[in-house]
């Protein structure tokens, strides 16, 4: 597969300075993390990296050409993006939900085929979702939507994964599951670049960590770099105990605050 | 999306080529099935052949081609506007029409400079509330769907002030044209061919129209150019709703509920709906002209008014049905 390079990227966030530029690579086999407090521009940096929205300066590189000169269906058949807010339009059902994400491999006379259906179905049932296939999205509960979302782009099969908080909505354990998921995906050779508001699922399964400012500022690097207390407090503007738990560290906010 | 497609397709057609034998037999003069079957081989009496083939079959055929197009026009609306409340005329095109032809009423003119005055006002209208949406930034579906209710109700207000200073005389065919009237539908040929054509280009693009449904961005990551799909589906669907309007008034309701009642029975597949509310809807239009003539015959009900009759209690039925 392509890494994901940006050149002097600013995100467009308007009334906001520039801040620092972004030169990121984002190569296969890597599990990047974004941290940032609301309203940093974690989701409009993904919205961006996948060429929904024009950057302010810089550019977003899928191997050595530039993102906005790919078309579209080309782009999709490498970058899959599952989205924080679900927009709903018509009620489709489960399976048709996550059949959509054969739409980039299929040309516009041909019909999804036993094999897309197979793939639907093996990707929900990865998702643990395999027995909602019949019912109607908007009938099932946050966390299963959630998981539906991700079997759709795992349906679709990028070999680089946008994702804006996986985790929303799951219960403890499927956030684990979904984790071990990206994890694997990575090891198998793909790319995952994930927003994050859970610091400990990011220093427990990320090996990149970026720290997007609300300033514009931003810092990143492998994850043992980057998740050292004092710039994750100034991050949150919260002051964390550290404890290591299970080979990793584990942030615990601590109860007085930051004065 | 699994289901076949073919099969409700057939469905549709042979009830369709029923609706339409049903409406060239029904009249004032009866005309069997077999006496029906020769006429369309070239046989039967002259008045036979007159009465079939000159006076009814361009009609039911016009009310076909009408209804198509106002049935796949409204179910491109609902995907475009990702409104299920969508229709051919929300975005105030047949007022557009209306005004074009009660003007050109007023004026005294008839025939086809009627028709030539309505597509003119529908086109304007959807120049006109394009134009206005579009503004100086980027347009949105709420807003198209907002400037097209309030352009809508503009023209309302135009079409009761050129009622209100109208000779009497002239509004009764006024009062039809507004509940829309396939006896004014001439040659059906140009609507036949504008649905076979629509059909053809819009089920390729079925898949993406499917993608489209979820939203723009789900859309856009799914590798659809989604503004130069929205542009196509928007013009596509004002064409067909011009040219349904310029052939039979402004008819109510199919373009509602057709593409509803067919998601209700067969799901949300796109390349299915599409093809299928031209069917239906051709043959929906086709059984409610037939129901216009005969149900007060000699005198005609305006079609628009048995589409609505027929077409609410349906689809409230199928609603209160559904999950």
């Amino acid at each position: 597969m392509r890494a994901l390079h940006t050149r002097e990227l600013v995100i467009d966030i308007p009334d906001r300075a520039d801040g620092s530029p972004l030169g990121l690579t984002v190569a296969p086999g890597q599990m990047w993390g974004v941290l940032g407090p609301n309203g940093a521009g974690k989701t409009t940096l993904l919205h961006t990296l996948a060429g929904l929205r024009p950057p302010r300066h810089g550019q977003v590189y899928l191997g050595d050409q530039p993102l906005a000169d790919l078309r579209r269906r080309l782009v999709s058949q490498q970058l899959g993006l599952v989205f924080q807010e679900r927009q709903d339009g018509f009620p489709a059902t489960v399976l048709e939900t996550a059949l959509i994400g054969r739409h980039p491999w299929l040309s516009p006379w041909q019909m999804e085929s036993g094999e897309d259906l197979a793939s639907a179905r093996a990707a929900l049932e990865q998702l643990d979702v395999g027995h909602l296939a019949d019912r109607l999205v908007n009938t099932l509960s946050g966390g299963e939507r959630q998981r539906v979302a991700i079997a759709t782009v795992l349906t679709q099969n990028p070999s680089l994964w946008l994702l804006d908080e996986p985790t929303n909505h799951l219960d403890l354990h499927h956030q684990v599951a979904v984790m071990q998921l990206l994890k694997s995906l990575a090891s198998a050779g793909r790319a995952v670049f994930m927003c994050l508001h859970d610091l400990n699922l990011a220093a427990r399964w990320c090996d990149h960590i970026l720290l997007l400012y609300p300033s514009g500022d931003a810092c990143w690097g492998p994850a043992d770099h980057m998740l050292v207390p004092e710039a994750l407090e100034s991050l949150y503007g919260q002051k964390l105990i550290t404890v290591e738990a299970d080979g990793a560290p584990v942030f615990v906010p601590a109860r007085s605050g930051m004065d | 999306m699994t289901r076949s497609v073919s099969r409700p397709l057939w469905l549709l057609a042979l009830a369709g080529l029923a609706a339409i034998g049903l409406s060239v037999s029904v009249g004032s003069v009866g005309v069997g099935l077999s006496d029906l079957l020769a006429v369309l081989a070239g046989q039967g009496t002259d008045l036979q052949q007159t009465l079939i083939l000159d006076l009814r079959l361009p009609r039911t055929l016009a009310a076909f081609a009408t209804g198509g197009l106002l049935a796949v026009a409204g179910a491109l609306m609902q995907v475009l506007l990702r409104n299920p409340l969508a229709d051919p005329y929300v975005l105030g095109l047949s007022g557009g029409a209306a005004v074009g032809a009660l003007l050109a009423m007023l004026a005294g003119v008839g025939g086809m400079l009627v028709s030539g005055s309505a597509f003119a006002g529908a086109l304007l209208a959807t120049f006109l509330v394009f134009g206005l949406a579009h503004g100086t930034g980027s347009w949105t579906p709420s807003r198209l769907l907002l400037t097209g209710v309030v352009v809508a109700a503009g023209w309302g207000a135009i079409i009761t002030l050129i009622l209100a200073v109208s000779p009497a005389q002239r509004l009764p065919g006024m009062l039809y044209w507004l509940m829309g009237d396939v006896s004014y539908a001439r040659s059906p040929a140009p609507a036949l061919l504008l649905l076979l054509g629509a059909c053809f280009l819009v089920v390729p693009l079925g898949r993406s129209l499917n993608v489209l449904a979820r939203g723009p961005l789900q859309a856009a990551v799914l590798g659809v150019s989604v503004r130069p799909l929205e542009w196509l589906v928007y013009i596509v669907a004002s064409l067909l709703t011009a040219t349904a309007v310029t052939t039979a008034g402004s008819i109510g309701f199919v373009g509602l509920v057709v593409p509803h009642m067919l998601r209700l029975v067969f799901g949300n597949d796109q390349r299915l709906i599409l093809p299928a509310c031209a069917l239906a809807g051709g043959t929906l239009l086709v059984l409610a002209d037939t129901l216009a003539r005969v149900v007060i015959a000699p005198e005609q009900l305006p079609v628009g008014v048995i589409t609505a009759l027929l077409g609410v209690p349906t689809f409230l039925y199928l609603l209160y049905r559904s999950r």
